[in-house]
Formats: C-alpha cells, structure tokens, sequence
C-alpha cells in the first residue's frame, strides 16, 4: 500500500501545472503502467481523444476516469444527449461522487440533438475555467466529420481544455483525435471479494504519436487514477498491438 | 341579445351598447350585425397595448377598449403634449382604429376627459374645473351609486364635488370619495401598468425604420455601450436586459437574456443577445423596419467595479459563469444544469438538476470510504422493467431479461434495502431491495425488486434501474 501511495504522489508531481499555467503539450499519466508507456508518459492535455462504446455504460465510465484525469482544478462540462439518456441513462451526480468526482465541478449540458452537442461542447472549449468537456454522440451523425474533429482539436488546443468524444452505436471512422479507445465492460477478477471497482477492456486502437495497445484497467475512485490489475494474460496477447480486434457493436 | 358595440354611424342613429338586439333591429332593418368576440378584443387591447409602450413603459389597460399611459415627463419627446395626443392619435388612426383620447393630471380624469370630452388636455391642477362640467356617467362607479347620485339631484361631477365629503361617504361609501377625490387631482393614485418600470433604459428611434441584419445589431451594439454606461454610473449590474424591438406597422417582439451574476460588460451583453437571436426558430422579422429598439436592464444588482483578477481562481468561476450564460442564452436555462444534493436516500432523488444559471456551485459530502461503487453511473429517469429468475424468493437473481437479452449474474451484492418515503406517499409503495449485480461478460447493473415478497406481495416485479461503469 506504502508503495503505491509514494508512486501516485510521484505522478501528482508529474502533472503539476507550471506557474505560467502553460500546459501545452503535458501528458497526464493514467495511473496504468504499460498504458502510460504506450502513451509516451500519459495523456495528451488539451486535445481530442475518443472513446468509442462496444459497452454503453462502461465506455462512459472510461471516458469519465479520462476526463477526471486531465481536468486538473478545473471544473468538467458534460454535454449528454435526450437519446442517450434515453437509450443508456441519465448520468448521476451521486454515480460521479463514487467515480472520485466532486459533484460541485460538474456542470450537465442536456442537448437535444447533435448539432446542440457540438455547437455546446466547441463553445466550451473556450472557457479556461473547464478542465475536460465530454461530448456524448450517439450513432454517426454527418455533422460530425473529419474537419469537424479537426475543428474540435483546435479548439481545444487554445485554452488547452481536453476534449473527450464519447461514441455509442457507431463504427470507428476518420477523425483528426490524437488517440481512440474501443471500450468494453471486463469482468471483475474471481478471486476479487470486493468486486465492482469499474473495470475496462480498453484498447486504443489509435495512437498519433505511438502504437497501440490493448490492456484490462481498473479504476481507483479513492486514489483518482487507473491502477494495475493482475489479469496478464491478456495484456500479453495484445501488448504488440498486431492482434486485429473483432469490433463489437453496442449492445 | 345585447348590442356590445356600434360604430360611429350606429351611434348617431341612436343605436347604443346595451339595447336588445331586437330594438336594435326594429329601428333599422338594415343592420349590418357581427357576434362579438371578446378574447380577441382584449388579445387585441394587449397588442396596442404593447405597441403604445414607444411612448412610455408605463402602460396600463382600462377595460374593455381603453388604456392609460402615464407620460409624465415624455412629451418633450413629442414637442409638447398636444402634439403628442395628436401624434398617438393619427398613428393609431393609420393602424386602422378609432380614438378618443385626453391628457389630464390623474388617471380618473383623463379616463373622464377622453370619454366625454375627446381631445381635451387639462392644465396641471386644473383638472377639477375640466371634468366638473362632465355627467356623472364619466367617472367609473357602480352603477347603483350613479342611480342613487341622479336621484339626489347630481348630475355633473361639479355638482358632486361640491357636496360635502362625509355626507357623500355616509351614502355612498368611502370608495365612492376616494375615487372622486382622485379624479379631481386631489389625490394620487397611480396606474397600474403592465410590466414594472426598468431599472435603467436606453433607446434608439428611427426616423426612417431599419430592416437590415447588420444596422439592428449595430444599434444592438450601441445601446449595449450606453446602457452599461448607465449602469457604471450607478455602480450596478444587470441580471435580466430585455431588448424590445417596435415595429413601423405595430408589432413588438421582446427578447430577454438572463444571467448568472449582474453584468455590465458591453461585449458579454452583445454576444448574449447575440447567442438568443441565433437560437430563434423563427428569426426576428423587421417587416418593413423597426423604429424603435429599447434596451432595458431589470433586476439590476450593486456590483463591484470590475478588477483585473490577479486570483485565477476568481478568473474561472467568472469564466465558467459567462459559459453557463452562453449556453443557456441559446439552447435555454433548462438545459444547463448543475446537481444539487437532496437529503433523502432514494435513489432517483438524491440529486436533482436545477438551472447552473441560478444555482451556486453546491457542497457535496465526501465521497464514502468503500471502494466499489454502491452507486452506478447512469441511472434510467424510467426503471426499465425486466424478467428476473431468483434462486430463491428474497434473493438475487441468476438471470434475468432485459430488453431482450438474456444476461446470466456471476456475482451480486445486496439486498439493499430501500424504503419509500411513507410520509411522502399516499398509498404504500413498496420497499425495494437493490442489488448490485455482475453478468458474465463483466457488466455491471443495478437491480432491484420492488415490493418485499410475501409481506408486501406475491409477485414482485424486477427493474434494472442503472449501470455501473
């Protein structure tokens, strides 16, 4: 336990933000060792990453420890959908609490349909009292294309608020996102009599300035990061990168 | 059936409003006679009503055909008041309505003035030898005291008011002198209007009305500059700004923006009006101009003179408040929520979403010590039912079916057990037992069911009320 507590004060000096509060360019590790080395130290602050569901609930999950990660002292914008809430939920402010997520930095932006999303989410972007905006988008909407990724990075770029997509119901395709996860529900480990820590298959099948990967993280609401699991066989199979993943659709 | 109206050609045939129908008809066989409509009639009193706040905010209506407009101190505008009536009147005239106007001291008066005396404009404090001349039937009494009035002899309001006060109010009643006294200006009593005064305006009128796009937000654009000037100078700021837009042919559209904190910066309440007008289903229509844009400030707060924050904490709440302003200008305050804690353990209500515009960020309590999440993520407004097979009847499930896939628990944890609030509901509902449960495939839901087998029924339901991540 000493060790891993001396580990995550390590990390914390890491993303210490510098005094001129210019953070370009500064990568936040995410608590999981290997991850974090694929990633080149963490992850990019500032830009676009997607999550992509092959689970719902537990892409939103993923998405939400990303954000909690990058958002520093900042406050999060989540922007949700009527046929997200719908099809999957409503989000949950005592659900955030147990993520590690003070309800209080958490601003609900309820959009009717993807242009609102969009439009709210890239308006954000220009706020410097956000941390991390995630956009839910359902399904594969036209308005979201290539240069509309790409409009959303730079965007993001300039108060360097991080922007997370969060896709249900749709196939990967073309976007400027400096990484993509494909997230699924992992089973919680047998021997685990404390089970229910949120557990991810992730794997990041897109990585600008690396290769991928494809690893089971598991969340730690109490220490504010991922953390290693045991389950290494898996990490294994998949630690090249080359095995091709068969994409599940949302359930 | 009763004549409610004539026009001016009826009345000088004698037709007036009250006479059956029948009489009416007898007199002349050629009437040309039209069902009144009274909603519309008053729809359309608002609509002038509306049209007539050009001149003065303080507009009231005096039923069914009439309004009051307190002009103190606008008919310089005009080059003075009788070129003012005079104005009102053709204007109205041009829309296509008959007038009967006058300008008096008190509101009584005037009203009396404009309905038996059309045009007059009393002299200030002369208004009791104006309106003395006038019937009774010109100030607004019951009909009963009228009656009782003529009976007495009095037949002008002269003749009443030179009767004593307390005689008059052992007869007919206090009301009856308040009212008298009030129409001869010998005591105030304002209007009523519709909306309240502004606490600061600025406006802009058009001799020539303007259409184009880029003029009106210019003038937007200036009257914003004026109006924070004002607002500086009193050391406030504004948290609703109405924009009211006048019409050339009589039309008026409002727009309002709200805000989170009082606000005074120009550029901030530009890009508001800005995001609102962008947000219209119907874009603002000019028709063929308008020729009046007021701008005015409500609910206007003392605020501090705008430092520069060197406190960056300071920087972002202001930010994140400008954004929440943004975003509920144009996509509405209901959409843009902060949670609030509520002090109640059932699930669906331990937080509600209240508008981030008039919600201070809130204290939440520190997250609880366990580790795994007690409660999920997303949870459904609606509990989606499901068919639940439990090993035994107080248990959790094996299997269950939602949405019709069939998913089999390799784990749960519970029963929780919530009871509903007894002393909220009227009828008993049931108490439900949650469990968190795993499938096979690592995903994880919360389950409950509703009602406590055997005591409480004998065929419990099953719902899926959220997923943990």
């Amino acid at each position: 336990m000493r060790t891993e507590r001396v580990h995550l004060k390590a990390l914390r000096g890491l993303v210490q933000p510098s005094l001129a509060g210019d953070d370009a360019g500064v990568r936040v590790p995410l608590g999981h060792a290997e991850t974090d080395a694929r990633l080149g130290g963490g992850l990019l602050r500032g830009t676009l990453h997607e999550v992509y569901a092959g689970d719902a609930s537990a892409a939103t999950g993923f998405a939400a420890a990303l954000a909690i990660r990058t958002m520093d002292d900042r406050d999060m914008l989540w922007v949700r959908q009527d046929f997200s809430a719908l099809e999957h939920g409503e989000m949950s402010a005592t659900g955030f609490l147990e993520l590690g997520l003070n309800p209080s930095r958490l601003i609900l932006m309820r959009a009717a349909h993807a242009e609102d999303a969009l439009r709210a989410g890239a308006d954000a972007l220009s706020c410097a009292g956000l941390g991390a905006v995630v956009i839910e988008i359902p399904g594969t909407p036209k308005i979201l294309d290539l240069t509309a990724s790409r409009r959303l990075v730079l965007a993001a770029s300039r108060k360097r608020v991080t922007v997370f997509l969060l896709r249900f119901g749709a196939r990967p395709q073309a976007s400027a996102a400096e990484t993509r996860w494909i997230v699924r529900a992992a089973p919680s480990h047998f021997d685990d009599e404390d089970w229910g820590a949120p557990r991810f298959d992730a794997e990041l099948s897109r990585n600008r300035h690396g290769s991928t990967g494809h690893w089971i993280m598991e969340w730690s609401a109490e220490d504010g990061c991922f953390r290693k699991t045991d389950f290494g066989a898996l990490a294994a199979a998949f630690a090249d990168g080359s095995a091709a993943t068969e994409f599940r659709e949302a359930v | 059936m009763r004549v409610y109206a004539v026009d001016a050609h009826a009345a000088r045939l004698k037709l007036r409003p009250g006479m059956p129908l029948a009489d009416a008809r007898a007199k002349i066989t050629t009437l040309d006679v039209v069902e009144a409509d009274e909603p519309a009639d008053a729809k359309l009193l608002h609509a002038i009503a509306d049209w007539c706040e050009r001149f003065t905010p303080l507009v009231a209506i005096d039923a069914p055909h009439g309004l009051l407009l307190d002009v103190t101190g606008a008919a310089h505008l005009f080059g003075g008041e009788a070129q003012m009536l005079d104005h009102i009147r053709d204007a109205l005239k041009k829309l296509g309505f008959a007038v009967c106007g006058a300008i008096a001291g008190s509101a009584a008066a005037a009203r009396a003035l404009a309905h038996y005396a059309d045009g007059t404009i009393a002299s200030p404090h002369r208004e009791a030898e104006t309106i003395a001349p006038l019937p009774i039937f010109a100030l607004n009494l019951d009909y009963s005291i009228i009656h009782g009035l003529r009976r007495a002899g009095l037949k002008t309001i002269g003749q009443v008011a030179s009767r004593k006060r307390s005689e008059l109010a052992s007869r007919f009643g206090k009301e009856m002198v308040y009212l008298l006294d009030h129409a001869l200006g010998q005591s105030e009593k304002p209007i009523s209007p519709r909306r309240p005064l502004p606490d600061f305006t600025a406006e802009h009128r058009f001799a020539e009305p303007i259409a184009t796009a880029d003029v009106i937000t210019m003038s937007l654009s200036s009257l914003a500059k004026n109006l924070s000037a004002l607002l500086e100078k009193h050391g406030e700021g504004a948290r609703r700004i109405e924009a009211t837009f006048f019409r050339a042919d009589g039309a008026v559209h409002r727009i309002a923006i709200e805000t989170g904190r009082p606000v005074r910066d120009p550029t901030i309440i530009e890009k508001l009006f800005r995001e609102r007008l962008d947000s219209l289903n119907d874009p603002l229509d000019p028709g063929f101009g308008f020729d009046l844009i007021r701008l005015c400030a409500e609910k206007s707060e003392r605020t501090n003179p705008q430092t520069i924050g060197f406190d960056a904490n300071d920087n972002k709440d202001k930010e994140t408040g400008f954004l929440i302003d943004r975003l509920s200008a144009r996509f509405g305050s209901h959409r843009v929520m902060r949670f609030v804690p509520q002090d109640t353990h059932i699930p669906e209500a331990a937080a509600i979403a209240a508008p981030a515009q008039q919600t201070p960020k809130q204290k939440w309590p520190a997250r609880p010590e366990h580790e795994p999440p007690r409660r999920p993520l997303r949870l459904f407004a609606k509990p989606e039912p499901i068919e639940a097979m439990a090993e035994v009847p107080d248990g959790p499930p094996l299997r269950f079916r939602w949405r019709r896939a069939l998913h089999s628990v390799a784990r749960a944890e519970g029963p929780e057990r919530i009871a509903m609030e007894w002393w909220r509901m009227r009828e008993h509902t049931p108490t439900r037992d949650y469990f968190r449960v795993e499938d096979h495939e690592g995903r994880r839901f919360w389950l409950y069911r509703d009602g406590l087998f055997d005591r409480e029924t004998k065929e419990p339901r099953w719902f899926v009320h959220g997923l943990f991540a």
